[in-house]
């Protein structure tokens, strides 16, 4: 199915809802990333180092060199940003969303919600395998399959450039 | 497809010109970044304004405290230790020396587990511009110990090169005899701590001393007359005065934040043999390689015992108990942070109720000290066994402080000071109105929950950057360049004798079974 034929599809509801979806998880994505640029103790190392389970290894030892402390670090302060400007304006919507996607995808990994293990990160809910982390991965996935920033968004002006070579 | 003429179709004409359709439809999200930039803009300004509004409540120094850096011109100060058990150890690798086989177990550790960085930053601690010249030790094997570690220079495991091994000395009078030993660092026993320091001073030798100072009351007098007459720097041995968090609480003592302080409650929690003072034997411990009598100097004969050589804080015949190996950690954190002085007076109770192993000692010990003259009491509370964490808290009757790694001041509910802005809803009496974490740039003391969380569980900034410092290697810092500068640090001979007072006091006043007094214009006890 062709971007175009999905665009003819979607009616006015059908727009408006994904795209507001696509507004209020970039939102969500702009405020994490501002509030730890502009924070100067925010760092990724307690987060990395509450990590548990079949992976918990790989971000304890993350967490354990300083330089990748702040790769890692960098990457999510402007990481989020930059995917959260990508959703909310319609800006390379497509990209925003893949590495959205693999954003979350790292979170849930390091702190996978499973049956033995309990976290020292306070938490708002209770979750078993699926969390707030795993549905905004499979939204964000959503919003992958069903394309808006080309009707509502910067992409717009995008598409008919690459169209007009 | 072809008839369904979507409103969604950019344009009927031109489909790849922009249309103005085009451009409403392209920047139809803008608006909403506008209204995120507003209510950014309004967050931020309130969180401004709660943190200007608990500025002025409590206004602490925002920055951390900085290392002092070391003195690392001239020579080297060729320094001797006397002692080399358990504490011993641990004063030589603070001070740059250590044991190739603890080298070896950390980069096991770390290869084992790459989350273990104990190496790394061990291998960060600055270097101190020393020399090991002398070591002593009663007990053969780790008098050769000692005098291997000295040689470590490089600080590396057992397979490599290390320096020209220190002459080992069988008698720590010897030791403090030779020329080429400027200062001395004593880990014995308790009993011979003073004796020690004393013949130390009277050689002009500068003294790192273990705590506590004393073992006896007229030595504790003679020790401060000859420190004093000869000048040397002393330094007893409460790395704790190295703590940053001690030092943020002095600076909201001074400034008033907790209101009158009439309460300190302090404890020692602890719940295991090691922690209760029973330490291994060694298997080549025997009458042939441990000097017995040297070992029990002034205390009253007993016959060759590895329990006692090992296990000596058991019994008050070479130990202090409780009051001289944990009271007076405590008791010397707060006359750092509120320079109490020698108590008026000292009560103390406890017992042998869980360790019944022969010791003399108790292992619960309560011991109450009176400040009259400051309207204040001091309570210490202990047990070797039980690990329930009970806090050093300061109460105040506007806020109450608990000191640990961390500092943390809640307002109390019924404050004076306070009322106004607790009736606003500014303050809430449930949460932290300041605290403090060691190693936070830039602190103004409101950490988030998840930070709060964290650091409570030593995942945030005591690791940051693998950077963790060794308080008693601060402390001995402070002691060599204190020797270079010919000044005297923090825990000097004055706070040595306050400390070594007090823990007497509570020591007497347990065996003797009743209050004892301080007579400050006579200096006695009574």
């Amino acid at each position: 199915m062709s971007q175009s034929e999905i665009t003819k599809n979607y009616t006015n509801l059908q727009t408006f809802l994904l795209v507001a979806l696509r507004i209020v998880i970039g939102w969500y994505f702009l405020y994490e990333g501002l509030v730890k640029i502009i924070n100067p103790d925010w760092s990724s190392f307690g987060y990395l180092m509450d990590s548990q389970g079949t992976f918990a290894g790989l971000f304890h030892a993350m967490a354990a060199k300083a330089n990748v402390v702040a790769v890692v670090d960098f990457l999510n302060k402007w990481g989020l940003t930059f995917i959260g400007l990508g959703l909310m304006l319609g800006v390379f919507t497509q990209l925003a969303l893949f590495f959205g996607i693999l954003l979350l995808v790292m979170y849930y990994l390091s702190h996978p919600p499973l049956a033995t293990i309990t976290y020292v990160m306070p938490q708002e809910g209770a979750y078993l395998w699926v969390n707030k982390t795993l549905i905004e991965i499979v939204t964000m996935a959503v919003l992958m399959a069903f394309p808006t920033g080309h009707i509502i968004g910067l992409d717009r002006f995008f598409s008919k450039w690459l169209k007009k070579q | 497809m072809k008839n369904d003429q979507s409103q969604h179709t950019p344009s009927n004409t031109n489909p790849r010109s922009i249309t103005r359709r085009d451009i409403l439809k392209g920047l139809a999200a803008v608006p909403v970044l506008g209204a995120f930039s507003y209510a950014w803009f309004r967050k931020n300004n309130l969180d401004e304004a709660f943190r200007k509004q608990m500025r002025e409540v409590v206004n602490l120094t925002a920055q951390p405290v900085e290392l002092a850096p070391s003195i690392q011109d001239g020579k080297p100060i060729r320094v001797g230790i006397i002692g080399f058990g358990i504490r011993g150890k641990q004063l030589l690798r603070a001070a740059g020396f250590p044991e190739p086989s603890w080298i070896d177990d950390q980069i096991k550790a770390h290869a084992e587990n790459r989350q273990n960085t104990n190496y790394q930053s061990y291998m960060e601690q600055e270097q101190l511009n020393i020399e090991i010249t002398g070591v002593c030790d009663v007990f053969s094997v780790y008098s050769e110990q000692a005098a291997l570690t000295a040689s470590n220079i490089n600080r590396e495991g057992s397979k490599g090169k290390m320096g020209k091994a220190p002459r080992q000395y069988k008698t720590y009078l010897e030791l403090l005899d030779a020329p080429d030993i400027d200062a001395v660092i004593i880990a014995s026993p308790d009993h011979w701590h003073a004796p020690m320091a004393i013949e130390a001073a009277k050689r002009g030798k500068h003294v790192y001393c273990e705590k506590p100072v004393s073992w006896t009351v007229p030595e504790t007098y003679e020790l401060v007359k000859v420190v004093k007459e000869k000048g040397i720097v002393f330094q007893l041995g409460h790395q704790g005065r190295q703590t940053e968090s001690y030092t943020k609480a002095k600076e909201a003592i001074e400034k008033n934040v907790l209101g009158k302080v009439n309460l300190i409650e302090v404890c020692t929690n602890r719940n295991d043999p090691n922690g209760a003072w029973v330490y291994d034997i060694h298997p080549e411990a025997n009458p042939s390689t441990i000097d017995w009598k040297q070992f029990i100097g002034q205390a009253p004969w007993h016959d060759f015992s590895l329990e006692r050589f090992f296990r000596w804080r058991c019994w008050w015949d070479y130990s202090t108990g409780l009051n001289g190996d944990l009271l007076t950690h405590e008791y010397d954190a707060l006359n750092q942070i509120m320079g109490l002085g020698i108590p008026e007076s000292v009560a103390s109770s406890g017992g042998i109720y869980f360790f019944k192993d022969g010791r003399t000692v108790p292992d619960v010990l309560h011991v109450v000290m009176e400040f009259p003259k400051r309207d204040l009491s001091f309570l210490y509370s202990a047990t070797l066994a039980s690990d329930r964490s009970r806090g050093k808290v300061i109460m105040g009757h506007d806020a109450n402080m608990e000191i640990s790694d961390r500092l943390v001041i809640k307002a109390d509910p019924q404050s004076t000071q306070y009322k106004q802005k607790i009736e606003s809803g500014l303050i809430d009496p449930n949460t932290p109105i300041y605290s403090f974490t060691p190693g936070k740039k830039g602190a103004d003391g409101f950490a988030t929950a998840t930070e709060q969380y964290f650091a409570s569980r030593g995942l945030l900034y005591t690791y940051r950057n693998g950077k963790r410092v060794d308080t008693t290697h601060l402390h001995i810092k402070e002691w060599l360049n204190c020797i270079r500068a010919g000044v005297q640090p923090s825990c000097n001979i004055d706070q040595a004798f306050d400390e070594g007072i007090s823990a007497h006091m509570s020591t007497k006043a347990l065996l003797e079974n009743r209050k004892v007094f301080w007579d400050a214009d006579k200096q006695l006890i009574v």
